[in-house]
């Protein structure tokens, strides 16, 4: 079970917490301009890699905030924890 | 019976506490301190069970958690018995009784030892390849698996004892506490580290505490009286907690490890009474110092397995720790130096050793002499070829090994004994290491996994990190500790260290017999009945992964996931395919690392406190008025009210039909609310919702219909406009939490620049449903100041008012067709107003109503159910709902994907109503739907997703989600069910009041 570290509540278990899928996949500003595959794009496609990926999580139980983590999927390190609107790190 | 083979006593038993016990029926006796195995063995008994597969007889192997075959019932004639229990892990006290597992009629007359006869029949694979045909017979084969193999019984009434779970932060966990962990956790503490100390056992010191070895000195001191001064000390110590009896079950990530207290399995049967039986600990360290040792591996030859062939480790802490000689005639068969210490433990309580046979050309060790001295004679590169005796070993059969080891040579030799000593090496315990995610390494020359790296959060020490001579594990101990604690020095730096060391070495997986293989039985996992020759076959058939020959063989898959033997197994595959085994690499180790009660894994979470349940502020008139409760998600919601010995049915039937006559009301508390407020809310609500409500009038309600960003309905409710920046949502009650995190979701993510804040307020109001013709006249005498006219108080409108000074909210919207107002009120004053409306209602036939008749109102007018009528693959054209979606608004959650290929097509799946032909047949929900009754395959077009027999109709009515149902109004369909076909005609969603007239009657 993860240690994370809440950017508004501090170091929490992980139990307070809900995972929200790949981050950085903003929701097209004009849906209706795109063509079919480009919107199945946006709602379907999601990549599943192993090693550093970017992560949205909710501190669900505790101050509902969401903010982004990048997580080494290979051995669940957690390299970074950042504000939502901040930029992933890019080490 | 006497105990024969108590040779001395002990400081770890209490002579002056016999304790008695059965086992199999039999009473025995045994001391304070003992374990079951201890006193068993002290009173000669050794057979205890009969292995899986074969039948075989088993004895006590091990003196710990990874025993393999002493697995017994405890109290096995109580309800609540426990089955799979170590009887090297069980503590005797008075009373306790246990029984032998897998063995029908008696242990020392098995039925099902017959297998071991067939044994040809019984190869790896043997469940895949026989009972996997012909399928029709696999009932057949279960009941003769289950019956046969018989692994233990369960207890068939509820637990009675009492579980309880603790959270612990820690700065240093150490697990283990041998000599290692002893002086870790006390430099840890000592150092201002809040440290906890762990171990399985009774007592403190791990396998130093009872060594007799005169030539392992600390300070000029035997080791384990060193020891025991040190152990003495940690009582001084502040900062320090110690819990014996525990076992790690688990370590997950960031150092949170799950342990199990044991508190009272041990204590007498009227000490345990309402004592707290077992703890489950949930502990966070900064720091986690594994200090776990190592398990003793046994040897892999012929007949390995017999009653009577033990670990040589074992028989070593039943001599020295238990005072228990293990038998009356010794051998020991090793490939180290360890072996001799134990023999000549034996040897100096005058138990006979009769030989040492070592697979080695020789040794140069101290201890050798000793032995020599003693007059034991070693058999230097010599193997056991057979073993001999059937419920308790008689003899063995030695040879001599050839040079490469892999066959014998030269004239058998036979050698009478009742125990042998098996010492096949150390393999470090590194199960707990490997669950943390941390990788290992294997170490050629020991033939030893060890932890690849230590990190700053984690550190291996002692054996289970590949430390073994006493000197090594002192000295890397100190250096570890220095660096992992950031200390400059530790309280044993500089400590005398004399110790001897092992230098000859010879490590053969699968030991030769002058027998072809096909003919021996060299046990590999001793539970599974899994031998060597199995995992030849499985290699020979084609299986190359270890994960695959470990299920095909079920090897290593037993209670005690392969302690033993999971090395042997790798290393005979290995050298069968000719690669390294560090290349193999190993199995998974799962947790928990021993067993765990599921008493332990819930903890107080039984009965009552399994869930939390949320009631209505109303719930006690509920239960005054004999409602009969129904749960949705947590919630407690009145079902219906039964009257004298009425039926569920007949209720229901009374509800709707008050409700639609006169008047009903309804307890909708439990819907969702959210508060929304900001000057950006009704933009917000614009595109959360597929309709607009941009210019939704102050005071005024509107149903909205959620998506999901897939074009799928999510949720739906009413929203009233509470002011210009103010609305309150309603959501369905299963819905409340998901529909909250949702909309925080795209505030906080997608549109940061609105400005709106969003309160869950579920909980802060009560709802009373009003419903019917009369409910006009009965809001009218509770609130008689208020203009209840259409004009003023019209349809999907909102007014806030005072109720007995009690400030309420009442909105005039319906969910039954009738006219109804729903009063919401201050959760605490819930009842009040509830009771209120009940009185004013009296003279109207007042008839409350739950969620049954609630669900038979809506369906009679075609209103959905989300979760119920829809599933995650409705859009709202599915639903007939496309009135409710703005073509104007520019986007909303969901938009795009309504125009998408997939659900613009004609034939989706779509909502219509069914009417049956015969009007009193009540259709199933759930029921599939066809169009054709002969044809095979038949197609199923859709099901029923709500079905009712209407007493306002006098009729049976349905809802069914049907292929392409919008074209198949007036469509005769079928639904098959078990005996009958029911023949039913597509109709319209709206089967009552179609019109909308008595929302205004
Ligand atoms: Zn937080």
């Amino acid at each position: 079970m993860f240690l994370i570290d809440c950017p508004y509540c501090g170091e929490r278990d992980q139990q307070e917490f809900k995972a929200g899928g790949e981050a950085h996949i903003e929701r097209p500003k004009q849906p209706t301009e795109l063509s079919d595959d480009e919107w199945a794009e946006y709602l379907f496609m999601r990549k599943n890699i192993k090693g550093v990926q970017f992560e949205r999580w909710n501190h669900a139980h505790g101050c509902r905030k969401w903010f982004n983590m990048a997580r080494d999927t290979s051995n669940d390190e957690i390299k970074a924890i950042y504000k939502m609107g901040e930029k992933p790190p890019t080490q | 019976m006497t105990q024969n083979l108590r040779v001395k006593s002990s400081e770890f038993i209490d002579e002056t506490n016999r304790i008695s016990f059965k086992f199999d029926g039999k009473t025995y006796y045994g001391f304070k301190g003992d374990t079951l195995a201890s006193a068993l063995i002290a009173n000669n008994v050794h057979l205890v069970g009969r292995s899986f597969k074969y039948h075989r007889p088993r004895g006590i192997m091990t003196s710990g958690s990874e025993e393999p075959n002493a697995i017994v019932q405890v109290n096995p004639n109580s309800n609540i018995t426990e089955p799979n229990a170590r009887a090297t892990e069980i503590e005797i006290y008075e009373g306790l009784e246990a029984s032998s597992q897998n063995c029908w009629p008696s242990v020392n007359f098995d039925i099902g030892g017959i297998n071991n006869f067939l044994a040809p029949l019984f190869p790896a694979g043997f469940y895949y390849k026989t009972f996997m045909w012909p399928k029709s017979f696999w009932e057949k084969y279960e009941f003769f698996i289950r019956h046969s193999a018989g692994l233990g019984k369960s207890p068939n009434t509820r637990d009675p004892d009492i579980y309880d779970h603790r959270n612990i932060h820690c700065d240093v966990l150490v697990v283990g506490a041998g000599i290692s962990g002893i002086l870790a956790a006390k430099n840890a503490a000592k150092n201002n580290f809040k440290t906890l100390l762990l171990d399985e056992k009774n007592e403190l010191g791990g396998s130093t505490i009872f060594e007799a070895n005169e030539d392992n000195k600390i300070n000029h001191n035997s080791a384990s009286e060193w020891l025991k001064k040190e152990i003495n000390e940690l009582k001084n110590i502040k900062n320090l907690e110690i819990k014996t009896r525990t076992s790690v079950a688990a370590y997950h990530q960031y150092n949170y490890l799950l342990a199990r207290e044991n508190l009272t399995d041990h204590l007498d049967k009227k000490d345990k009474k309402n004592k707290i039986r077992q703890r489950l600990l949930k502990i966070r360290a900064k720091k986690v110092i594994l200090a776990t040792g190592a398990l003793e591996r046994p040897l892999i030859f012929n007949n390995n397995d017999r009653p009577g062939i033990m670990l040589s480790s074992a028989i070593k802490k039943y001599s020295n720790f238990y005072g228990v000689a293990c038998g009356t005639k010794n051998i020991f068969f090793t490939n180290n130096d360890s072996a001799y210490e134990s023999a000549l433990s034996l040897h100096n309580k005058g138990i006979k050793v009769e030989a040492i046979i070592d697979i080695r050309e020789n040794s140069d060790a101290k201890i050798i002499k000793k032995i020599n001295d003693a007059g034991i004679k070693i058999y230097w590169a010599h193997t056991i070829v057979d073993t001999r005796g059937y419920k308790r070993l008689s003899g063995v059969s030695i040879m001599k090994l050839s040079n490469d080891g892999t066959s014998v040579t030269g004239s058998k030799i036979s050698i009478s004994c009742n125990c042998l000593g098996i010492a096949g090496g150390w393999t470090p315990a590194v199960h707990l290491y490997t669950q943390s995610g941390s990788k290992l390494t294997f170490d050629e020359e020991r033939k030893i996994f060890i932890p690849k790296a230590d990190t700053k959060e984690q550190i291996s020490v002692g054996s289970c990190g590949g430390d073994f001579e006493l000197d090594e594990i002192i000295e890397n101990l100190n250096y570890k500790l220095k660096n992992f604690l950031n200390i400059n020095k530790t309280d044993f730096e500089g400590i005398t260290l004399e110790n001897d060391h092992e230098t000859s070495k010879r490590n053969i997986w699968l030991l030769p017999s002058d027998q072809t293989i096909g003919k021996t039985k060299p046990f590999v996992d001793y539970q599974n009945d899994a031998t060597a020759k199995d995992i030849k076959l499985a290699l020979r058939e084609g299986f190359r992964s270890i994960e695959h020959v470990k299920r095909y063989t079920t090897t290593g898959m037993g209670t005690d996931q392969g302690k033993l033997g999971n090395m042997h197994a790798l290393g005979i595959i290995a050298d069968t395919a000719g690669v390294k085994m560090g290349e193999l690499g190993t199995t998974t180790f799962r947790p928990p690392y021993t067993p765990l009660t599921f008493g332990t894994i819930v903890g107080r979470n039984v009965g009552e406190f399994f869930d939390t349940f949320r009631r209505t502020p109303m719930n006690d008139w509920h239960i005054k008025n004999k409602a009969e409760f129904e749960n949705v998600g947590q919630w407690k919601r009145s079902w219906y009210y039964p009257k004298e010995d009425e039926t569920m049915h007949q209720a229901v039937q009374r509800e709707s039909k008050a409700a639609r006559q006169s008047a009903g009301i309804l307890d909708a508390s439990t819907l969702g609310k959210i508060d929304i407020q900001g000057s950006d809310a009704s933009e917000f609500l614009n595109r959360v919702y597929t309709n607009a409500w941009s210019k939704l009038a102050i005071g005024k309600c509107r149903y909205g219909l959620m998506l999901n960003e897939d074009g799928m309905v999510y949720d739906d409710g009413v929203t009233t406009r509470l002011g210009e920046n103010h609305y309150i949502m309603t959501t369905t009650t299963g819905g409340a939490a998901n529909v909250l995190g949702k909309l925080e979701d795209y505030l906080q993510t997608e549109w940061p620049e609105l400005d709106v804040y969003l309160t869950s307020v579920t909980d802060h109001f009560a709802t009373a449903s009003l419903c019917g013709p009369n409910s006009k006249k009965i809001l009218n005498k509770i609130i008689p100041d208020l203009d209840l006219s259409d004009d003023n108080f019209p349809h999907m409108s909102f007014k806030e008012v005072l109720i007995d000074k009690i400030k309420c909210r009442i909105m005039r919207i319906s969910f039954t067709g009738e006219l109804s107002y729903e009063i919401n009120a201050p959760a605490s004053y819930g009842e009040a107003i509830w009771q209120k409306c009940i009185e004013a209602g009296k003279e109207f036939n007042i008839t409350p109503y739950g969620t049954e008749t609630m669900h038979l109102l809506r369906a009679e007018k075609g209103f959905i159910i989300v979760g119920q009528d829809t599933d995650g693959t409705m859009t709202p054209s599915d639903l007939q709902m496309d009135w409710i979606v703005s073509k104007k608004k520019y986007d909303f959650i969901g938009k795009r994907s309504l125009y998408r290929s997939d659900t613009m097509k004609e034939d989706r799946k779509q909502l219509v109503g069914l009417l049956t032909e015969d009007p009193n047949i009540v259709l199933e929900e759930g029921a599939q739907i066809v169009s054709e009754l002969d044809q095979k395959p038949v197609e199923m077009l859709g099901h029923v997703t709500s079905s009712y027999f209407s007493p306002n109709l006098n009729k049976s009515i349905a809802l069914a989600v049907v292929k392409d149902g919008k074209n198949m109004m007036g469509r005769k369909l079928f639904i098959p069910m078990e005996n009958k076909n029911i023949s039913v005609t597509v109709a319209n969603t709206v089967f009552y009041d179609e019109k909308n007239e008595r929302l205004n009657a």
